[in-house]
């Protein structure tokens, strides 16, 4: 009932190792991971609800509240969830070169991003592989606000700091503001607009998926993102640190206790059966967008300029087809978790899993992992393998459960 | 931590009451704990085997249980099997070495009897055990206790 490495939430939360000695390795890890982990402005807030805490990223997050991850699941779709994401990164890059600096190290196409709106990307490095993936918006021309993962921050930072330096000296007007300040909270499911919008004179129906606004929320300005990581219609909410706890409390009582207070093991099932990546898991360093099944991130002045770290290889991928791809399986038997190998009809091997479980609302398994090019289409039989044996999949088109975006009609 | 809490009182106080019926009925009757979580509720040479309230606690909703062939030989520590909740995968040891002589296949249509009744209706195996001194080597219901508290703790 141990966890090794708890923030890849795609392999196991409290996996027993069998072996005495992996056990004692395992409980030595847990413990001095345990010490010095780091406590959002919701801290207390969550434990005083029931959540679980655990370590993940470096920081002590709420695994689950009171409610089962199978019950938090399903309520997220059915009325709304409130998630702690403040061990998350948010990110000002400022100054009138901000746009074409950032534009070097994403696949986005920044400058023709709307002022107010924002987009998925990828940050590659120079192999085309993705060092992380993170919602960028275009606040102003010259105010670009980030989210990155926790688990990447220290990287993502080193890598935007180097090449910051580099840009400033040849005379780039770029500064960079990291908003430890601010907390982060992600509400989402159908209740989301609703509830948000008893806290805001600002009309929310006029804010659509990936449009970005700063505005007072509950007496208090907030940078508001109509964007999430469950397939819902939803916001995520940077609020000053200091008055994090008043707006959760809010959001909660004007929901009259219909969105609960929603952990990690939830978030995981969501974003899964939404078919988003977790990185770490479904998208690594040697993974490139383009084998990511991301695309139609790639803005379209960017495939035929270049401009970013790895462009060689991501536009000759693009041109001739990526060596693998991401896909969705079914599967019956015991869910697949992350490296579980996927083979032919024939027994021959032709992927490996990133991420699977049990999905809480179509009750049955769902995976997502790579698999060689031809061998992707939606409908291709597969065998699974878990302990040992193989059981019988089939490729599958995602995002498993429909995504509830909120976009013009 | 209040849910850890809540827990403790819970297995304590199941812990109490089966003491309780139990009381003038030899050791061999008790359940017996493994450290790493099974029960083993032992009649004659036959031994019952699930996991505790407190993994299924831990575990959370268990949507998947891997029985073993009727027949195979278990062994003291060894993993016989697995059990998969919606986020973990977690083996099952045998406490105790010996033959698997039943396995509950109401646990493939209903794995959540592992939560809802994890020392009754949710029992994975039956054991033909090859040595009753193995027993000696696991917990009884105090000992088990205490230890799970002490885990706790170090959370």
């Amino acid at each position: 009932m141990r966890g090794g490495s708890l923030w890849q939430l795609g392999q196991s939360i409290t996996r027993r190792l069998a072996q005495a000695d992996k056990k004692t390795i395992a409980r030595r890890h847990f413990a001095s991971d345990a010490e010095n982990l780091k406590k959002t402005a919701l801290h207390d807030f969550h434990v005083a609800n029931g959540g679980k805490m655990v370590p993940f990223a470096g920081w002590s997050m709420p695994i689950q509240y009171k409610d089962s991850i199978m019950e938090s699941t399903l309520n997220c779709r059915q009325n709304g969830s409130l998630f702690d994401v403040s061990h998350m990164c948010g990110l000002s890059l400022k100054g009138k070169d901000c746009v074409p600096f950032l534009e070097k190290l994403v696949i986005a196409d920044v400058a023709g991003l709307a002022p107010g709106t924002g987009t998925l990307t990828v940050f590659t490095n120079e192999n085309g592989g993705a060092i992380d993936d993170s919602v960028i918006t275009k606040v102003k021309d010259d105010h670009i606000y980030l989210v990155v993962n926790a688990g990447c921050r220290d990287k993502d930072l080193a890598h935007i700091e180097a090449h910051m330096k580099s840009f400033t000296a040849k005379g780039g007007d770029v500064s960079w503001h990291i908003h430890d300040e601010r907390s982060l909270l992600a509400l989402q499911g159908p209740l989301a607009a609703p509830v948000l919008q008893h806290l805001t004179k600002d009309d929310l129906s006029k804010l659509y998926f990936g449009e970005f606004r700063i505005l007072d929320i509950n007496g208090v300005s907030c940078f508001l993102t109509r964007t999430g990581y469950t397939g819902e219609d939803g916001f995520e909410i940077s609020v000053p640190s200091e008055r994090a706890v008043d707006l959760a409390k809010a959001i909660l009582e004007k929901s009259e206790g219909k969105v609960r207070l929603t952990g990690l093991g939830a978030r995981d099932s969501l974003r899964l059966e939404a078919g988003l990546c977790l990185y770490g898991n479904d998208m690594e360093q040697h993974v490139t967008p383009v084998e990511a099944g991301l695309t139609w991130a790639i803005g379209k002045r960017r495939r035929a300029e270049g401009g970013f770290l790895g462009a060689e290889k991501i536009l000759k991928q693009l041109d001739e087809g990526p060596p693998v791809r991401r896909v969705g399986f079914f599967a019956g038997g015991p869910p697949a978790r992350s490296h579980s190998k996927v083979h032919d009809e024939q027994g021959n091997p032709i992927g490996e899993i990133t991420s699977g479980g049990f999905s809480p609302c179509l009750k049955k398994n769902i995976a997502m992992g790579y698999v060689k090019s031809g061998l992707h289409k939606a409908g291709t039989k597969v065998k699974i393998e878990v302990r040992g044996k193989a059981y019988d999949g089939n490729i599958t088109k995602m995002p498993f459960v429909p995504t509830k975006y909120y976009k013009p009609s | 931590m209040a849910s850890r809490l809540l827990w403790a009182s819970r297995a304590a106080s199941y812990l109490r009451i089966s003491v309780f019926h139990r009381g003038f009925s030899s050791v061999i009757k008790d359940l017996k704990y493994a450290d790493s979580h099974e029960w083993v509720k032992v009649d004659g040479n036959s031994a019952t085997i699930g996991i505790t309230d407190h993994a299924q606690d831990h575990l959370g909703d268990v949507v998947y249980v891997e029985l073993p062939e009727v027949g195979v030989t278990v062994k003291q520590g060894a993993s016989f099997g697995a059990v998969e909740s919606v986020k973990a995968t977690s083996d099952v040891n045998s406490p105790v070495s010996g033959k698997v002589v039943e396995v509950n296949e109401e646990l493939s249509s209903s794995p959540a009897l592992v939560n809802s009744s994890p020392y009754k209706d949710g029992w994975i195996i039956k054991v033909e055990m090859d040595s009753a001194g193995e027993l000696k080597k696991l917990m009884d219901a105090d000992q088990y206790t205490k230890f799970c508290e002490e885990e706790d703790s170090k959370h």
